[in-house]
């Protein structure tokens, strides 16, 4: 019994990094109507500019924080203004083969500038280890998992329940109507992405130290998020979180009582069975005009 | 009358160019070209830039020593992105561009569909890879430059052994060529010793979560484990056991304790024990040189592969210069059964004999790392000397 606690909140530990990268895609799908395919790099990409700001002497804490403003600069305002404002009046599809293009540029961009090779990345929360009766759980599985539940239900309240949040989604659904209602429709979509590159920056302090920085890291991790936020429900935080859990925690008692071999098919059956049974995923609604 | 001057001037360019283009070969015939077919991307990075880093030492070396037989080596270096039919692809581009030898892949799968080009065009080709079957295919121009799976995991099993407190193992491998070469040599080899193995883990390259494999290791009740896993996933398995509380002796083959797992697994690293075919910890003549070169021309500490690289192209050299002409057949000959000294030839670092299958025989090492550093706690002889 121990040992299947064990595997469980391991799994949920890595099931809340998959849940934080999925809120990218619920998050900017939800506020904007954009897919984005290159989320997986959107947190790549911080961790190199953290590693980058260490290197010059800053400490993990100011690191982040810088990195906070750059990403939100970079992947915030610049990601919006290059490829999505240009892209969206075309439709989903171009601009989901923008951010796919975007992700190989990125990938190939962070592989030039630092290398190939994995980097170790410090661990905000420590490496100390409780022991709960027998079930050994780290300071990091802990501490990512808080941090996700309290990031995707700080999200859900922000949308749903403040006047800037609904305005975020009153643009996303219908902008011609937003800005009848005197919303500055500009700068609602500029907040989403802000938001955004925020969480891809606060996922990256907590996966890397796992995932190891590297130029590559964004290929997997943006694969289990996109499965994850379709399992949960694409226009639903909650189902980001739910979605990453139920996938760390398959993958693990796959791996342990079943065979490793069937690791990485757990997702992708899980995400064929949601497809087939329930369209919008676990926790998703039929899309509706609110506005 | 401008037309005129500009046809005149236009006929003189071109024949100037075609001199130009003409001469190429000239300064062609003063270098001998060789290509690096290597992982610098993918699950092999790690040991397809060491590979990498090790050769380019060893050219500079040469090079700025007067060459082979007073020839510069010309080397191009391309990125396999540690997939089998790109490296495959990559040595035939290799081969038609003419080189006088290949160096890489490093990974086993990699060298096993690509070895046959350099086979059908009689290149040399000296691979980084340790998986048994690369020179069981009986392929002339394929040469090893670090021990065989076959060679070493006896090694590792006569260890195994020796130690009374070890009586039960769980094997963990990363499911490709590489490791399940290491598994299946492990589980031969131990099978003329006392140790039993009541646990065999698959583990899948790439793979980021250890927990389930650790639980499943923890359940056999093994008295140790032995790892076979590429670098990044041995960092990761290595904090895992620490974090679940893994106090028994974790023991490897080369990666495990290798530099680049030490940097990413941190003090999780401290304790794992290896028997490496190559290390710069080694007590051998030339090797503390190679380390801080290597580290002053790359800003990073080498691993067994960034020697492999290196001592590989001087194993090349010593051939081209025994057999005294550029002739990839006689070249290829003259390295079945040859006998490389350290002392004649130092860039080989260690005395070295090839055998009729391009198998390498040398002396190895077993190694413990010892806060965050490789700490060599004994010599193994070559399998010759037993």
């Amino acid at each position: 019994m121990v040992d299947f606690f064990q595997v469980v909140i391991s799994g949920m530990a890595t099931g809340s990094i998959y849940a934080l990268a999925a809120l990218g895609f619920t998050l900017l799908w939800q506020a904007s109507g954009t897919i984005n395919f290159a989320t997986g790099e959107f947190v790549m990409l911080p961790a190199f500019s953290m590693l980058a700001f260490m290197s010059l002497g800053a400490p993990l804490i100011l690191s982040f924080f810088l990195t906070l403003a750059v990403a939100t600069l970079v992947l915030g305002w610049g990601f919006k203004r290059t490829i999505v404002d240009p892209m969206r009046k075309f439709g989903v599809m171009p601009l989901v083969v923008a951010t796919i293009g975007l992700s190989l540029i990125m990938r190939s961009g962070t592989q030039i500038a630092f290398g190939a090779q994995a980097l170790p990345f410090p661990n905000i929360f420590g490496y100390e280890v409780f022991d709960f009766a027998g079930v050994k759980v780290s300071a990091s599985d802990l501490g990512t998992l808080v941090v996700a539940m309290v990031v995707v239900f700080g999200l859900q309240v922000f949308l749903q329940r403040t006047v800037t949040g609904r305005a975020m989604q009153a643009v996303a659904q219908n902008t011609e109507s937003a800005e009848v209602l005197g919303i500055n429709v500009s700068r609602m979509t500029f907040y989403t992405f802000a938001i955004n590159a925020i969480l891809a920056s606060l996922a990256a302090l907590l996966v890397t130290p796992l995932y190891l920085a590297k130029f590559d890291m964004g290929i997997s991790l943006g694969l289990k998020a996109f499965l994850a936020a379709i399992i949960g429900g694409f226009n639903n935080s909650r189902g980001a979180l739910l979605g990453g859990i139920i996938i760390g925690v398959s993958e693990n008692l796959a791996g342990t009582y079943v065979s490793s071999s069937y690791r990485d098919g757990v997702a992708l059956a899980l995400f064929l069975l949601v497809i087939l049974f329930k369209p919008n995923g676990l926790l998703g609604l039929p899309t509706e005009r609110k506005v | 009358m401008q037309a005129h001057i500009f046809k005149k001037y236009a006929l003189a360019a071109a024949l100037g160019a075609a001199a130009v283009g003409f001469a190429v070969p000239s300064v062609a015939a003063d270098t001998v070209k060789i290509a690096e077919i290597m992982e610098l991307t993918g699950p092999g990075t790690t040991s397809g830039t060491n590979f990498k880093d090790g050769v380019n030492l060893a050219v500079k070396e040469i090079n700025a020593a007067g060459g082979i037989l007073g020839r510069q080596i010309e080397t191009t270096v391309v990125d396999t992105q540690s997939n089998p039919g790109i490296a495959k692809g990559l040595v035939q581009k290799a081969v038609d561009n003419d080189v006088f030898a290949v160096f890489g892949p490093v990974f086993t799968g990699s060298i096993m569909v690509s070895m046959a080009v350099t086979e059908d065009a009689k290149v040399p080709n000296f691979v980084g890879g340790e998986g048994a079957a690369i020179t069981q295919q009986g392929n002339k121009y394929v040469f090893r430059t670090s021990l065989t799976q076959t060679d070493a995991m006896p090694k590792v099993a006569r260890y195994l052994d020796g130690r009374k407190d070890v009586n039960t193992l769980a094997v963990l491998f990363v499911n490709n060529d590489f490791g399940k070469g290491g598994r299946d040599a492990i589980l031969k080899a131990l099978k003329s010793t006392h140790v039993k193995v009541v646990e065999d883990i698959s583990t899948a390259s790439g793979q980021v979560d250890f927990s389930s494999a650790v639980v499943k290791l923890k359940q056999s009740h093994a008295d140790a484990l032995f790892s076979y896993t590429n670098e990044e996933e041995s960092a990761r398995l290595l904090r895992e056991l620490k974090k679940q509380g893994w106090d028994k002796p974790i023991i490897g083959e080369t990666t495990i304790a290798g530099q680049k797992v030490i940097e990413l697994a941190g003090p999780a690293a401290n304790g794992a024990i290896a028997h490496v075919g190559l290390t710069v910890g080694a007590p051998v003549p030339g090797m503390e040189k190679f380390g801080k070169d290597f580290h002053a021309a790359n800003g990073y500490a080498p691993d067994h592969n960034g020697i492999k690289g290196y001592t590989g192209v001087y194993m090349l050299k010593a051939a081209i210069e025994k057999v005294g002409k550029f002739d990839r057949q006689a070249v290829a000959a003259a390295l079945h059964g040859m006998h490389i000294s350290a002392k004649e030839h130092p860039g080989v670092l260690m005395d070295v004999t090839i055998d009729g299958k391009g198998d390498l025989d040398r002396e190895s090492f077993l190694v413990q790392v010892v806060d965050g550093k490789q700490k060599v706690i004994g010599v193994l002889p070559p399998l010759s000397h037993k």
